[in-house]
């Protein structure tokens, strides 16, 4: 009995050895902790390394040179900025730039995408092709090359500002852009900005009410009607009430440019137009792919029901195909985003140009790299909480 | 026996009649496509007219008034911009094309030296063609040469040693650089991608944690910020003395980039793997690699093939943006002969962009066309 009692105690105690490797807990913990010694030693060495190579280079790290004095010119700014002012306000320029060209080229994606998407469905033959071959190529080909097609085949290719081309308004178009006439406002227009800001306010509670009663009483309201009526309405109305104060500044050819109004410089316009031309396409196809997923049958039992038309389309098709459409729809939106730091190509001064010029000029580079992730981060973070939760809300609520 | 009299019963059958002539053939094709509806008809109207203004003027300007032969700009330039063309002429100058040739396909290459090239360009195509048709055998082997000995060897002949003379990567560039970019991307993406993809999802929190942080955080930021890091950054990163290769630095930051969007693209094929997969491989005893290598990962990918191809497609348009960090990949050469002056016309640049832009075109949509055989081959009909 005592030696069978010896001879089991030495099976356990190697079947407990060989079963903490085979111990998937156990092996897992291993695994983890070897991985964070591996990457706090990569890190490590890196941190030392630039540290080290930094003092070689005798570069101050930290953020205090966002207060020096920037020294650079930038073309486009929506802020007051000049060569004098801050590299941290020549940052914030180039955000600025950043959303208003990634803003301006996400509503006419969407619009040409749209536009597009649904004419890949058409029953007319011409115009489903048309819209093929509109996404067949530009999904096929890199906006970068689209950019620079834009800006040194065609813009620069225009005529020179002494024959520039006319257009409708005042407008001219060359080689230095496209010249607008400026609006100059009055006094009192801020109270035009005030009836707008009633208007959609009014609006957003007229929707409201009309929901609430079509869910009580099923009586619709026409509230896409009424709501345009408000926000276009009141302004006009007040507009005219004040006395109309609004003239324009009319660029006027003269010697070797055009002078007044107001310019859209090459650069932006070629960036606008390739983003633009280049996302709708991706977004054509979303779309497309988004209503070909309704089934039939919805259309045939709107059909059964009384339903009509556009009302299909609007009311049945559309709402759901939009649950489809959104996910996708927001990764090109971000994409676009991210694409519009190809400036640098064609030298519009978004956050990736002008923090490339601080970088040649201070040599930061951990720092300068350091603010363009946050702020692309930051932006794509931001558009994926909104639409994420634009989601939610077209999300279908299963009973 | 009196049934056999029924004679008004037809014992063989009919030959099925020819559908009316207004539902078949071009007429009606015409009118239920082109003008079924009065709306239908203004489109028509619209489309044809859109490519009557547009389709004979692109014509004209690829074909009948391009130049096709020339040795400088004056073969291009009209007259009053110094060259031999009418006033007013205005073709792409495929002269342009023809004499910068060799340029945008090798870069600086040495021209002595540009036998290298073709040879990897066409062994790559003999070791790829039995790879992208199914029914060809040795696929293992093949993949082997494809993916780890080809990109060895090619190594050695494009840059030199054994004998041949060295060339520099600067040297290198045009349809070639981007062919490199995108090959090498391509082939370090797809594993680390599924790498990444596992990664997400393992129950460990700390490589989870890591594989999510790094996934996000390249996705959030464009490809430019990636590679102005792998081009100012890692050599802060590196101790004294060690230098890399610009090329290597690219090919460093887009194969990471790619490899983030992959990993997405896999995870969406895992997730989409029923759960009764994993427990059927588990309770069959497969250790973890065994499940996923033998189980998970091929139902996965196949689901997943048009994202995949898509990431491809996406990588090699993306290798254009190289050009930005002073690299000559096809966009950047042509971009940089531009400034020749000895081609400079008002056409040259867009001449360029066509070309480049057709080269790019051209294999994009040979990826997306394959891609779309693939599917078709590898169903299996088990799509609900």
């Amino acid at each position: 009995m005592a030696g069978m009692a010896l001879n089991s105690d030495t099976p356990t105690t190697s079947k407990k050895a060989s079963s903490l490797i085979n111990d998937p807990k156990a092996r897992g913990i291993f695994y983890q902790v070897l991985t964070l010694a591996l990457l706090v030693l990569f890190v490590w060495t890196v941190t030392q390394n630039t540290i080290h190579n930094l003092q070689k280079a005798n570069i101050a790290s930290g953020f205090g040179f966002l207060n020096g004095r920037a020294g650079f010119d930038i073309g486009q700014s929506m802020i007051a900025y000049n060569s004098d002012s801050t590299y941290g306000r020549a940052l914030i320029v180039g955000i600025l730039n950043t959303l208003q060209v990634a803003v301006i080229g996400i509503i006419t994606a969407s619009i040409l995408g749209f536009l597009i998407g649904i004419a890949r469905l058409s029953r007319n033959w011409l115009i489903a092709k048309l819209a093929e071959i509109y996404v067949e190529v530009f999904r096929n080909i890199p906006p970068l090359l689209v950019i620079f097609f834009w800006y040194k085949g065609v813009i620069s290719a225009l005529p020179q500002a002494r024959e520039s081309l006319e257009l409708p308004f005042s407008s001219y178009l060359n080689n230095r852009g496209l010249f607008l006439p400026k609006p100059v406002f009055g006094d009192g227009i801020s109270l035009v900005l005030l009836a707008l800001a009633v208007g959609i306010i009014a609006t957003v509670i007229m929707a409201r009410w009309a929901k609430r009663r079509q869910m009580r009483t099923g009586q619709p309201f026409h509230t896409v009607l009424v709501g345009l009526a408000l926000i276009l309405g009141l302004p006009i109305l007040a507009f005219l009430a004040i006395g109309a104060p609004l003239s324009f500044d009319y660029p006027v050819a003269g010697r070797f440019n055009l002078t007044g109004g107001t310019v859209v410089a090459p650069e932006f316009m070629s960036l606008y137009l390739a983003l633009s031309f280049y996302t709708a396409a991706f977004i054509a196809e979303i779309v497309r792919a988004g209503i070909r997923a309704v089934p039939k049958g919805q259309t045939e039992a709107a059909n059964a029901l009384g339903v009509r038309g556009a009302d299909v389309t609007r009311l049945i098709v559309l709402p759901q195909a939009l649950r489809i459409i959104i996910p996708p729809l927001t990764s090109q939106y971000l994409n676009l985003t991210k694409n519009s730091s190809l400036a640098v190509a064609v030298g519009f001064a978004d956050v990736m140009a002008v923090g490339g010029t601080m970088l040649n000029q201070t040599g930061q580079a951990v720092e300068i790299v350091a603010i363009w992730v946050v702020i692309y981060l930051s932006i794509s973070v931001t558009t994926a909480v909104f639409m994420n939760w634009f989601n939610a809300r077209m999300a279908l609520v299963e009973r | 026996m009196a049934t056999n009299a029924s004679t008004f019963v037809r014992q063989s059958m009919l030959e099925a009649k020819p559908a009316p002539s207004n539902q078949t053939g071009a007429s009606h094709w015409i009118r239920t496509r082109l003008f079924a509806t009065p709306k239908d008809i203004v489109l028509t109207v619209l489309a044809l007219a859109l490519i009557a203004y547009i389709v004979p003027g692109m014509i004209n300007w690829l074909f009948i008034d391009a130049v096709w032969s020339g040795t400088d700009r004056t073969a291009c330039a009209t007259v009053i911009q110094g060259g031999v063309l009418p006033d007013g002429q205005s073709g792409a100058c495929w002269a342009f094309v023809e004499a910068k040739f060799q340029q945008f396909m090798f870069g600086r290459y040495p021209a002595d030296e540009r036998w290298r090239p073709i040879l990897v360009a066409i062994l790559f195509a003999i070791l790829l063609v039995p790879m992208l048709i199914p029914k060809a055998p040795f696929k293992g082997w093949n993949a082997l040469a494809l993916f780890i000995i080809l990109p060895f060897v090619s190594f050695f002949l494009l840059s030199g040693g054994f004998g041949l003379p060295h060339v520099e990567t600067p040297l290198w560039g045009g349809l070639m650089v981007t062919l490199i970019l995108s090959f090498f991307g391509i082939t370090v993406s797809l594993p680390l991608g599924i790498i990444l993809a596992l990664g997400r999802r393992s129950n460990m929190p700390v490589i989870k944690t890591i594989c999510v942080v790094f996934i996000e955080v390249i996705r959030g930021i464009p490809l430019i910020s990636v590679l102005f890091m792998a081009s100012v950054m890692l050599p802060l990163f590196l101790p004294d003395g060690w230098t890399f290769d610009k090329l290597l630095r690219a090919l460093i930051g887009v194969s990471l980039f790619a490899s983030a969007y992959m990993a997405e693209v896999v995870r969406g094929g895992l997730q989409a793997i029923p759960k009764g997969q994993f427990e059927g491989a588990d309770s069959l005893g497969l250790s973890y690699w065994q499940k996923m290598r033998l189980i998970i990962l091929p139902q996965a990918i196949k689901l997943v093939i048009p994202g995949i191809v898509n990431t491809f497609i996406g990588l090699f348009k993306d290798t254009s943006l190289v050009s930005i960090i002073g690299m000559f990949d096809l966009l950047g050469i042509v971009v940089l002969n531009q400034s020749d002056a000895n081609w400079s016309t008002p056409v040259t640049p867009i001449t360029g962009y066509v070309f480049a832009g057709f080269v790019f075109w051209l294999f994009c949509f040979g990826m997306s066309r394959y891609s779309a055989f693939m599917e078709r081959h590898l169903d299996t009909g088990h799509r609900h």
